[in-house]
């Protein structure tokens, strides 16, 4: 019982990224207006961005720049777990311009749904299409 | 006691996230996404993700805010949920 509430314990980041993720799922299902719907989609990408960040993070290492590149003889050691892992972090910097790219484009059409409809509430959208 | 600053940033990030969905003004939403992003970013330059972070802090939080605030001036601002 100690181990497993340890474990919770000690990843209470991951499970806090899940309650995030959670929130941005119940915003694209339940929420009516679209623009609701798309804040919950950028939440759900969010959360998705910091997991991938946060395994990259290393304890006592500082940001992947190498610190004694630049001495005379070039010959000082590097020493992998002295820096925090870029690669992570470099997928992610692409992730998020996708992002606002489909944040954007989603925003662009709720515009134009706006301005054929009059509406941004799904149900009363449905309920134009039917009449149409 | 010691708190970790990361356990404070990311539950402001999830007070900002719950109140972004469940405020029913689409103008209070727009705000409060970007107060969501600079958490974000705060959280990254915790996390040593500089790179990132500053990413996030113009494209998240400037333009994302400004695509926002546009949409909204050219629909209504109301919602029922």
């Amino acid at each position: 019982m100690s181990d497993v509430l340890s474990l919770i314990v000690a990843k209470y980041n991951y499970w806090l990224y899940v309650i995030l993720m959670m929130i941005g799922l119940y915003g694209m299902i339940a929420k009516n207006n679209l623009v609701k719907k798309i804040v919950g989609m950028n939440i759900f990408q969010t959360a998705i961005i910091l997991f991938y960040v946060s395994v990259g993070y290393k304890r006592d290492a500082t940001i992947p720049i190498l610190a004694n590149a630049h001495d005379a003889h070039g010959a000082t050691a590097i020493h992998a777990a002295d820096y925090i892992n870029p690669l992570t972090s470099c997928l992610m910097l692409t992730a998020i311009v996708v992002s606002v790219a489909t944040f954007g484009y989603a925003m662009a059409l709720a515009v134009r749904i706006y301005q054929r409809y009059q509406t941004l509430e799904e149900d009363e959208l449905r309920m134009r299409l039917s009449e149409e | 006691m010691h708190w970790p600053i990361d356990i404070i940033v990311l539950t402001f990030v999830i007070f900002c996230a719950i109140a972004a969905l469940s405020v029913k003004d689409l103008l209070g939403t727009a705000i409060l996404f970007g107060a969501y992003s600079f958490l974000m970013c705060l959280l990254w330059t915790i996390m040593g993700a500089v790179d990132v972070a500053f990413t996030e802090a113009s494209v998240g939080a400037g333009v994302s805010t400004v695509f926002f605030v546009a949409a909204i001036f050219r629909t209504r601002r109301r919602t029922k949920d």
